[in-house]
């Protein structure tokens, strides 16, 4: 893992007219969540997914990753590159935990 | 635990390809894939796909693939759908959600071949109902059979949005523009040529800013973008439009490959999050592939090499293939993918904006980037679009090096070549007489072949179309010439709309114009 850089930002937050825009569909994350939580110490994209859930819904950052790394990186001014990518971790697909506490690990022939 | 000797994840071009590889070689194979119906994306695709023979070109790529299905079944693939890989864990054991269970496996070799997904851009309303991605209204109207609206904006023209909207036409919606934030046209000349002269507007240096509307979309506000990218204030146009159609490129969905420990990278060029792959698709995980658009973004047949290309290499670590054998299967794979990764619209090439001219030296049309279509000044310098020949002959408007040539195996007389590097124009040999078949027309995948009889009648011409809206008109009817920008030129009238079975389904629509109009009528409205 390459190390991260916190950059932060260097103005103070400014209200903008769209911030009211959904970025992240899934949790209905607005635009004004995500650049506020960069100016609250949150400045690479793990740390914004873990602070608002944005990625966290049911596309798991499929939609939405590119589209709040996009705007994380604008308002500290570095490229996307720098900002790290969303974990991709098991279940990489929504499950219900019913099924998910149904496991078979010995599973018959095909 | 039930071991496979590979698992493949994902049953589209490359996961298919990749199995029916493998499996030949005698391997015990199991594919999963989420969806209900195998193929992919190639199940949506009906139009004409490019490339050489060997890469299926002139073929429609659901019927490539049923053949890949019908391959993966006597081969002894097993497929299993409605299974979802959750996760990959270490020494390959895989996790699929199945009959509302989860099931462990273990695999000797992995081959991920998940794809990609479709980016979506945000702007105001972008969550309306009726802004919708490309692909979903490629899934609407050709797997469900349902018009995804009547009047569609398409933002972006690439080959996907370039297909779609000519999609959308053939479903009988209209197309109010096609519109990119880009200076130029981003898909292939040809893709855009066909849209352009139904008389769909591209718009090149424009972003949608609001999608108009509360329940549903009810119209869409666009503006010209400046130099980086941003909405120039003033410029904003509101066009009466019901559904928003964004096909602005794919990402890769490479979260598996991320969860089994490969060791990833961003890559613009790629599509975004890639993983780190050799030239086999070998991840830093030893016998784990990503195979397809997950791990790039291409197209269906370079998916198709590459899903190959990894299954050949787990064959021979596991003693399926010698080395030899390797050593000639993939060095014909890669020199087959070479040739699809040739010309202007090569991955090496994306974004670049200083190719002017043709690899036979010919000016690139300026108005083709900005505009969909080329116009006649400019055709003048592409001597197999030349008009003013005795009888009935082709005229071939395919001005840029893609690769693709379907064209030189279509005329049995020969009339037509290409060469062994299929990203070159084709030649249009003047000695050969023309019989008029039309194979020629209905086999370019980018419809950009005419016939055209400037001798038909003392002053009339015919010029033979190719032709993909049904009905067909009849003959005798009467309609409008449209010349290549979809504007109107002159009345035609219909003298035959011949369909034979081996053109496919691309009719050659042959009318008649005043012989004036022979170089540009170059499509028919009823």
């Amino acid at each position: 893992m390459s190390k991260m850089i916190r950059t932060a930002p260097t103005t103070a937050f400014q209200e903008m007219p769209d911030d009211n825009m959904i970025i992240c569909r899934c949790e209905e994350i607005t635009k004004g969540e995500i650049r506020r939580a960069v100016y609250d110490g949150f400045r690479t994209t793990n740390e914004v997914k873990r602070w608002l859930r944005c990625g966290m819904g049911l596309c798991q950052g499929q939609t939405c990753q590119r589209n709040f790394q996009n705007i994380i990186a604008r308002e500290l001014g570095i490229p996307v590159a720098e900002l790290g990518i969303i974990t991709g971790r098991c279940p990489v697909r929504p499950v219900e935990i019913q099924t998910f506490a149904d496991e078979v690990v010995n599973a018959e022939e095909a | 635990m039930k071991r496979y000797e590979m698992i493949i994840v994902g049953a589209g071009p490359a996961g298919l390809s990749a199995a029916i590889e493998a499996a030949a070689l005698g391997m015990d194979v199991a594919v999963f894939d989420e969806n209900a119906r195998p193929g992919g994306q190639l199940f949506k695709q009906i139009h004409k796909f490019f490339g050489s023979k060997e890469h299926h070109a002139k073929e429609r790529g659901f019927r490539i693939g049923e053949d890949l299905l019908k391959q993966a079944e006597e081969t002894g693939v097993h497929v299993f759908l409605n299974a979802t890989v959750m996760g990959i864990y270490d020494e390959k054991e895989v996790m699929v959600k199945m009959d509302g269970q989860v099931v462990h496996y273990k695999a000797d070799t992995v081959i991920i071949a998940t794809g990609a997904a479709e980016n979506m851009i945000p702007f105001k309303g972008w969550d309306t109902p009726g802004v919708i991605g490309a692909g979903a209204a490629q899934a609407l109207m050709n797997l469900q059979g349902v018009m995804p609206g009547k009047r569609v904006l398409m933002v972006g023209s690439g080959n996907v949005g370039l297909v779609v909207s000519f999609q959308l036409l053939q479903a009988g919606c209209e197309v109010a523009a096609v519109i990119d934030a880009a200076p130029r046209i981003g898909g292939y000349g040809v893709h855009a040529s066909k849209v352009a002269r139904t008389g769909v507007p591209f718009m090149t240096r424009h972003t949608v800013v609001e999608a108009l509307g509360t329940d549903r979309v009810e119209g869409a506000v666009i503006a010209e973008v400046d130099s980086h990218f941003q909405p120039i204030p003033g410029t904003e146009k509101t066009l009466d439009v019901d559904t928003i159609c964004i096909a602005v490129g794919l990402s890769p969905m490479s979260q598996l490959a991320d969860s089994a420990g490969c060791q990833m990278e961003f890559a613009p060029r790629r599509g975004g999050n890639v993983p780190v792959v050799d030239e086999f698709g070998e991840t830093s995980v030893r016998g784990v592939y990503c195979a397809g658009d997950v791990a790039g973004i291409e197209e269906a047949s370079s998916a198709m090499l590459l899903g190959r290309i990894s299954a050949a290499h787990a064959a021979v670590s596991l003693g399926y293939l010698d080395q030899e054998s390797f050593d000639q299967r993939v060095s014909s794979y890669h020199a087959s993918l070479g040739q699809l990764r040739e010309g202007m619209f090569a991955p090496q090439n994306r974004g670049r904006t200083d190719i002017t001219q043709t690899d036979e030296g010919f000016a690139i049309s300026q108005s083709l980037l900005a505009h969909g279509y080329v116009t006649e000044e400019e055709l003048k310098a592409f001597p197999a679009a030349a008009t003013g020949k005795k009888g009935i002959h082709p005229v071939i408007e395919c001005t840029q090096n893609i690769p693709c040539d379907p064209c030189q195996d279509a005329c049995k007389f020969g009339c037509i070549k290409v060469g062994s590097n299929i990203t070159k124009l084709p030649v249009v040999d003047p000695d050969h007489t023309c019989s008029g078949c039309g194979m020629c027309v209905a086999c370019c995948s980018g419809q950009a072949i005419f016939l055209v009889d400037e001798t038909y009648e003392p002053g009339f011409a015919t010029v033979g179309i190719p032709y993909e809206f049904v009905p067909y008109p009849e003959p005798g009817s009467k309609g409008t010439a449209l010349d290549r920008s979809g504007a109107p030129v002159c009345e035609a009238e219909v003298i035959s709309c011949k369909a034979a079975r081996a053109m496919d389904k691309t009719a050659l629509l042959t009318m008649k114009v005043p012989v004036e109009f022979a170089s540009t009528a170059r499509f028919y409205q009823a």
